[in-house]
């Protein structure tokens, strides 16, 4: 009977394909097409809104978003003795940066960068400029918070799947409770840690004055660059905590008894039942968990819409934002393409990586 | 019996249309939706105009101010736009760069006695017209003033740069404040170009070299600018205004609770400060050397580029011009009526009226926003910087991204011509 049917499936496709069309059409529609014009667009100068037609311009964009050299200044020099100018705190006066990138004849291909950070070597300056400082800056947080909201939430999550994976009474009002930030609105979220990190009266300052009796002096947690995107790290992990600890929940809860029992019998103590059961078992999701955490964390956009906008002092730049603020409010389609063609291949590249990395070792 | 009934209504439907055949429908899409009065006084002027002639009706569909600029990009490009449209006046210029909009054909007599603000010139062209204006000014206490020993200023003899520096620092040495003045950094958005780009042209310096529109280089970034930065970051440093991270909170009630000691506010909030103290002044801004100076323009009406019934949505707008609907909008909302018929009969700006300042104040300063597509992009870079700035960043290399960034634009653009 079983093949019957099956060979009946098989013999008219046409239904399996009239059953597919409508989320295929849609899937087609809403993802398929819009990552495709995305990689065109991002070699034309597309805009939002212009009576111009767009035209090619090959890979400017990336240019204008990715280039980065590296300026080499000498000291100041006496022009009659070629001896090194020195202030009377010792201090040696380089050429300002400003006056080499800014319609220089002499260096067209600084021209238009601008200062990103620089040190002292000798009696060098090296000064890196890049065409978007910006754009720059909102990379290196991208991956600050990959590199540290990963491993930390999904330890956390790992961590909190071992605790509520008990037989105790009021267990399902702890998972409840862990769970409850993913369920509600991330924006929602936002908003309420905004009075959280309040720089003059908020929760946490309340707290931390209480705690110290006082002793605390209020910080502006999100008006302060040193602390601004800190804190959305802390708060991004406290909301998708719970997201990642029943993933690893439903990973524990597959791991079958015996295995427990037999440790059990071997005389295994707690961390050894972790550590040769548990892990073991876990493996596969946590390949799951990491490269999920690692999608996530790299399109933060939301918290930062909300909460900072992107500021202070560009602190908590991300890639996505810096993508809507180009391509949207700053009207320049092709750009904000730009960066999402540049984040697609460092997100699939990422993932690769980690997948090769985590691979089944059979030799 | 079915099919009796049946074939009534269709008669009966066939009717009705036919008796809309001889109006022809018109949309006008509005910004407002969820304003109840804004709301009434609308319809009540399409009703009149509805009534006052048979051959066009308009319908009107209203949208949230934050979706309202997506919803016509959008349609646009659709090619699904209203017959009128509602337009913020600095967006303008690039809806009508854009082909969105139409030129106005309307009588210039309608709108000769109106003040230069809600008139939306682009291109020696009328694009759009409103039914009012929108002012700031200097909200401060005759009382604190007074107890400060500080002079007030009038339209003919504001604040100098020296003197408002004087006045800042008396008011935050008397200590009974947080902060002397707030500027309302934690309006972002169009606030910030619209208040404070005023402030740069007054040291003489502008978001974008008006004279072409083609760069924004030593007109941002000159000398004017960068003396405007200085003192822009000062402010902040010198804890003389609360920075970016001021709560939405504090900006609407600092000033009334007695936070700050001056506001920097628009006449929407001036009823507010007028219920809570009976000695308030509106000020007009320091001159920093080219003169006081605040921003114009609010949201216009303008006709579709696409519209294929222009004759009829010019002929709305013209009847919408008319002196009692530019009271009842300044009564229902407290916007400023932009003639001085419509000013003299309105309860709040008429002769002695307890905002009638802001008339004159709009008269003797205000400036519109610089008249290019590319304003849109101008004032997102302008935002980042004085943001920037407040928070300490270089004056010079913040000013110099800017307009780095606006003559970009610019250039990106082809100079904004078609």
């Amino acid at each position: 009977m079983a093949t019957q049917r099956s060979n009946r499936l098989m013999n008219s496709p046409t239904t399996g394909w009239l059953m597919a069309f409508p989320a295929t059409a849609v899937i087609f529609m809403f993802i398929i097409v819009p990552f495709l014009l995305g990689f065109y667009f991002s070699f034309t100068n597309q805009r939002l809104i212009s009576p111009n037609p767009a035209e090619w311009v090959g890979t400017s964009n990336f240019h204008q978003l990715l280039d980065v050299s590296v300026l080499s200044l000498q000291p100041q020099r006496d022009p009659a003795t070629n001896e090194i100018v020195k202030e009377a705190d010792g201090s040696l006066t380089y050429p300002s940066v400003r006056s080499i990138t800014r319609n220089n004849p002499d260096f067209p291909q600084y021209n238009g960068m601008k200062e990103w950070f620089s040190w002292t070597s000798g009696t060098t300056r090296e000064v890196v400029v890049a065409k978007d400082v910006v754009f720059m800056k909102a990379m290196l947080n991208t991956f600050e918070f990959v590199f540290i909201v990963a491993p930390v939430q999904g330890g956390l999550a790992l961590l909190l799947a071992l605790m509520i994976n008990q037989k105790l009474a009021g267990i399902n009002i702890f998972r409840t409770i862990f769970f409850m930030p993913v369920v509600v609105s991330i924006v929602v979220v936002s908003l309420l840690w905004r009075f959280i990190y309040s720089g003059d009266n908020g929760l946490l300052n309340g707290m931390l004055s209480f705690l110290s009796f006082g002793t605390f002096k209020p910080v502006d947690w999100l008006g302060n660059p040193l602390t601004a995107l800190p804190a959305i790290m802390v708060m991004s992990i406290w909301q998708a905590v719970g997201f990642h600890m029943v993933i690893w929940l439903s990973g524990l809860q597959t791991i079958p008894v015996s295995l427990y029992e037999a440790a059990d019998i071997e005389g295994a103590s707690n961390w050894q039942k972790f550590r040769f059961v548990t892990w073991p078992g876990l493996r596969n999701t946590a390949v799951l968990v990491l490269v999920v955490i690692t999608m996530q964390a790299f399109t933060l956009f939301s918290q930062v819409q909300v909460m900072t906008a992107g500021g202070p002092l560009d602190a908590t730049q991300t890639i996505v934002f810096q993508a809507l603020d180009h391509g949207y409010a700053k009207q320049d389609i092709s750009a904000g393409s730009a960066i999402s063609v540049i984040l697609f291949i460092i997100v699939i590249s990422v993932s690769l990586l980690q997948r090769y990395l985590t691979r089944e070792k059979t030799a | 019996m079915k099919k009796m009934i049946f074939g009534g209504t269709l008669l009966a439907s066939l009717l009705s249309s036919a008796a809309v055949f001889a109006t022809t429908p018109l949309t006008m899409w509005y910004h407002g939706a969820g304003n109840e009065v804004e709301k009434k006084i609308l319809t009540g002027i399409i009703d009149d105009f509805n009534k006052s002639q048979g051959d066009f009706a308009v319908s009107l569909e209203q949208f949230p101010q934050k979706a309202y600029n997506d919803s016509v990009t959008a349609a646009a490009a659709a090619g699904k736009l209203p017959d009128i449209i509602d337009v913020d006046g600095p967006v303008m210029p690039g809806w009508a760069w854009a082909g969105y909009m139409a030129p106005l054909k309307i009588d210039a007599a309608s709108y000769a006695k109106f003040l230069p603000g809600p008139i939306g010139k682009y291109n020696g062209q009328v694009y759009s017209v409103g039914l009012w204006d929108a002012a700031v000014a200097m909200v401060a206490r005759k009382s604190v003033l007074d107890a400060n020993g500080i002079r007030i200023p009038t339209v003919d003899k504001p604040w100098t740069g020296d003197e408002f520096e004087a006045v800042l620092q008396k008011l935050k040495a008397s200590g009974k404040f947080e902060y002397p003045l707030d500027l309302g950094m934690a309006w972002t958005g169009e606030w910030y170009p619209y208040a404070f780009s005023p402030f740069l042209q007054s040291f003489g310096g502008d978001m974008v070299d008006r004279n072409g529109y083609k760069t924004a280089d030593k007109v941002l970034n000159g000398e004017a600018g960068v003396k405007f930065g200085k003192w822009w970051q000062h402010l902040f440093k010198d804890k003389l205004a609360p920075g970016t991270s001021q709560s939405p909170a504090d900006r609407d009630s600092g000033f009334t609770s007695g936070k700050y000691a001056l506001s920097w506010n628009g006449n929407w909030a001036a009823l507010g400060a007028l219920k809570d103290h009976d000695d308030v002044v509106f000020l007009p801004a320091p001159d920093f050397g080219k003169g006081p100076k605040i921003g114009a323009a609010s949201w216009q009406f303008g006709v579709s580029g696409s519209s294929k019934n222009q004759d009829g949505a010019n002929k709305f707008i013209q009847f919408a011009l008319q002196d009692k609907y530019l009271t009842a909008f300044s009564d229902g909302i407290g916007l400023i009526p932009p003639t001085p018929e419509s000013a003299a009969a309105s309860i709040n700006y008429k002769q002695g009226g307890p905002m009638a300042v802001f008339f004159g104040l709009s008269k003797a300063q205000a400036v519109v926003r610089p008249v290019y597509p590319g304003y849109a992009v101008a004032a997102k870079v302008f935002e980042k910087a004085l943001a920037d700035l407040s928070n300490g960043s270089d004056v010079q290399g913040t000013l110099d991204a800017a307009a780095d960034e606006i003559t970009k634009d610019i250039e990106k653009n082809k100079g904004y011509t078609k």
